[in-house]
């Protein structure tokens, strides 16, 4: 579905992404995990369109994407759920998952949108409750389903989640983590950037681990969960501490 | 039958592009962890950032055998030792021998890729597998061990020696499928017959033989003895152990892992690559090692690639049978011996000249080793005794040293051949 291959991108003439390669098939849940500061945020948004590429190339369902406009790129199929979640907080919760059905306006598709609605507030009910209330009042976790349901709305081939656990209690993360599952369960295809590794590798397929905009390793999320080095810097594990007791 | 079939069928434009992500992230993981490497693509002006195709894999330096022994024992771990779960070595005891490590990931790599070879040889979880290969520092025991549990057979580990209780496990444990080198296999066969019992009384089907080079008529001679079907498989220590690549049953090459290891075939000579489908030496570079990576590691194993594909349906590229070495290393009951071990080993005797001669032989199915050694004026004068006890005392270190069993046999000066000049240190008078 999507092939990376030697990407490199970055800021003015700070180069952040070093010849990065990597893929997501078809309905994977693929995690890309690194530190703060790794290039993971950059990685995505590159692929959305929002940084230049610089070398390198991203082919879409076998079509090169590399320095499309965003919006070309959410029409392709490449949806993005941006760190932080971005809503249009004065708006309303409705509006909102609108927006996400822009890309369809000029298709005059006013049935298909209304059914899409329908099917995104089975998955989150509690949006359906919150309708007409504006954004910036919901909370943390209700505003993350809100960006995803808003991503949905463009029925992308490819949802790309930035950091969807950040800020949350860990209560609202397995909720939302739910929701990734179940996405995939429905057919979609994620990629999902986290600095919670493990929580992005109990639902992922694979993962990439970035490292100052390296990729050092690759692997199913089995042997990422039971690699020691990622363990001791991503998991948060004190293995020194363990081994003395 | 697959084990991994998403993987073992993989197209090729996907697996290359596997290949490449994996290449470059073990290229991070050196340069940034083994300094032996760093230092050699910092010389070469070469960084992994340079290496954007797999064709670039041709512009990185070579590891050879030598280097492992200079970064003796753990010098190139690309893991801290507390992540090793396991260290393997071959080739003797002493500095000679090149030390290799696995964390849990590797091993549970291993596990699945000689899974892959036992269910291309016809392995099934309702089988009763019987290794009979040495359990120690030597990989081959233990890779085919883990694959065969993994696979979910009934593991015997018999380890290899007591010709008369292996066949009485095989014929008490019904036994369905063998592990071990073909030589001893042939000799397992032969025993079968001295000891009366026909293969009928067996409930073998499968063999799985490796660790030492044979042929076609071998194979037919074993399949005929023991009334089974024989595959080969390859591998070696420094990049593995058993798992490297493995026969199907369609018996037309040895279908290389080509998700895990990335293989080039280079004249031993110029290095450079030899046209497609002609033999060569083996260069392996390893895409998924954690603890002990390898790129570009000059096998000196002569083989080809084969071209097309295997009507199994397995998509990986296909390597025949390895025809020899591109070193004088003897591969002597599955052991590898180095002339110059034994070379060594005799310069610590005083009394023998630096004149030796190495004969290997196949008496029945076993390897036989003889050194002959021409004795110093002043010994073979003196009486019978001290030439026997010299005899011996080599004998028990070479036996130290090289752990198998070898023959000395003290001779008068100047009566071993010496042609130009250079004396042919070994004479290997198998027929395989």
């Amino acid at each position: 579905m999507l092939r990376i291959k030697n990407l490199e991108s970055g800021y003015g003439r700070l180069k952040v992404l070093k010849k990065v390669t990597m893929h997501i098939g078809a309905g994977e849940i693929v995690t890309i995990i690194g530190a703060n500061g790794a290039g993971k945020t950059s990685l995505l948004r590159t692929v959305s369109g929002l940084i230049r590429v610089r070398s390198g190339e991203i082919l879409f369902d076998m079509r090169d994407v590399g320095n499309l406009p965003p919006e070309k790129i959410v029409f392709r199929g490449c949806s993005l759920v941006p760190e932080g979640r971005q809503l249009f907080g004065p708006m309303t919760v409705r509006e909102n998952i609108l927006l996400g059905a822009y890309p369809r306006f000029r298709k005059k598709d006013g049935d298909g949108v209304r059914d899409d609605i329908e099917r995104i507030y089975a998955i989150f009910p509690r949006l359906r409750e919150r309708e007409r209330q504006l954004a910036g009042t919901l909370s943390g976790g209700e505003q993350q389903m809100l960006a995803i349901a808003r991503a949905l709305m463009a029925r992308p081939k490819l949802i790309m989640m930035d950091e969807p656990s950040m800020g949350l209690a860990p209560l609202v993360i397995k909720d939302i983590f739910s929701i990734i599952t179940r996405l995939r369960e429905e057919g979609n295809t994620v990629l999902l950037v986290e600095q919670n590794a493990k929580a992005a590798l109990a639902i992922a397929d694979r993962g990439y681990v970035l490292e100052t905009g390296r990729i050092i390793m690759e692997g199913t999320a089995e042997d990422l969960l039971s690699n020691r080095d990622v363990q001791r810097a991503y998991l948060g594990r004190d293995l020194d501490a363990e081994e003395k007791m | 039958m697959y084990w991994e079939p998403e993987k073992e069928c993989l197209d090729r434009e996907d697996l290359e592009q596997l290949q490449l992500e994996r290449l470059q992230s073990t290229l991070n993981r050196v340069y940034e962890h083994v300094p032996f490497y760093r230092k050699k693509f910092d010389a070469m002006g070469i960084s992994p950032e340079d290496v954007g195709s797999l064709a670039d894999l041709a512009r990185l330096p070579f590891t050879t055998k030598a280097d492992l022994r200079e970064n003796y024992p753990y010098g190139l771990f690309a893991v801290p030792m507390r992540e090793v779960v396991r260290i393997h070595a071959s080739s003797g005891t002493t500095g000679a021998a090149t030390v290799v490590g696995y964390t849990r990931n590797d091993i549970r790599t291993w596990s699945n890729l000689v899974a892959r070879v036992l269910t291309a040889g016809g392995v099934t979880k309702d089988d009763v597998v019987q290794i009979a290969f040495g359990y120690g520092l030597f990989t081959g025991a233990f890779g085919l061990h883990y694959g065969a549990e993994r696979v979910g057979a009934s593991v015997i580990p018999a380890s290899s020696g007591n010709t008369a209780r292996q066949i009485q496990i095989m014929k008490d444990f019904k036994t369905t499928a063998i592990v071990s080198t073909p030589s001893y296999a042939l000799l397992m066969a032969d025993t079968l017959r001295e000891m009366g019992i026909p293969v009928s009384a067996l409930s073998l089907r499968y063999g799985l033989f490796g660790a030492e080079p044979w042929s076609d008529a071998m194979r037919k001679e074993i399949e005929g003895k023991l009334g089974i079907v024989a595959t080969d498989n390859y591998g070696l220590s420094e990049v593995l152990g058993p798992g490297v690549s493995g026969e199907c049953l369609e018996r037309q090459g040895l279908h290389i892992h080509e998700d895990h290891f990335l293989v080039e075939v280079v004249d031993p000579e110029t290095l450079r690559p030899v046209a497609p489908g002609e033999a060569g030496e083996l260069v392996i570079t390893t895409l998924t090692k954690e603890a002990f990576p390898m790129i570009r590691y000059r096998t000196r194993d002569l083989t080809r690639l084969l071209p097309g594909t295997c009507r199994c349906g397995r998509t990986g590229l296909r390597m025949g049978r390895v025809s020899g070495r591109t070193d004088d290393m003897l591969i002597i009951k599955g052991v590898n011996v180095f002339p110059s071990q034994i070379e060594h080993i005799l310069f610590e005797f005083e009394g023998t000249e630096p004149h030796y001669q190495i004969v290997v032989d196949r008496k029945g199915a076993m390897d036989e080793v003889t050194v002959m050694v021409e004795a110093a004026e002043s010994i073979f004068f003196d009486q019978m005794r001290r030439q026997k006890e010299m005899v011996e005392k080599i004998q028990k270190r070479l036996a130290q040293e090289l752990g198998i069993a070898v023959d000395v046999r003290l001779v008068e000066r100047k009566t071993l051949g010496r042609s130009e000049g250079k004396a042919k240190r070994v004479v290997d008078r198998r027929k395989l």
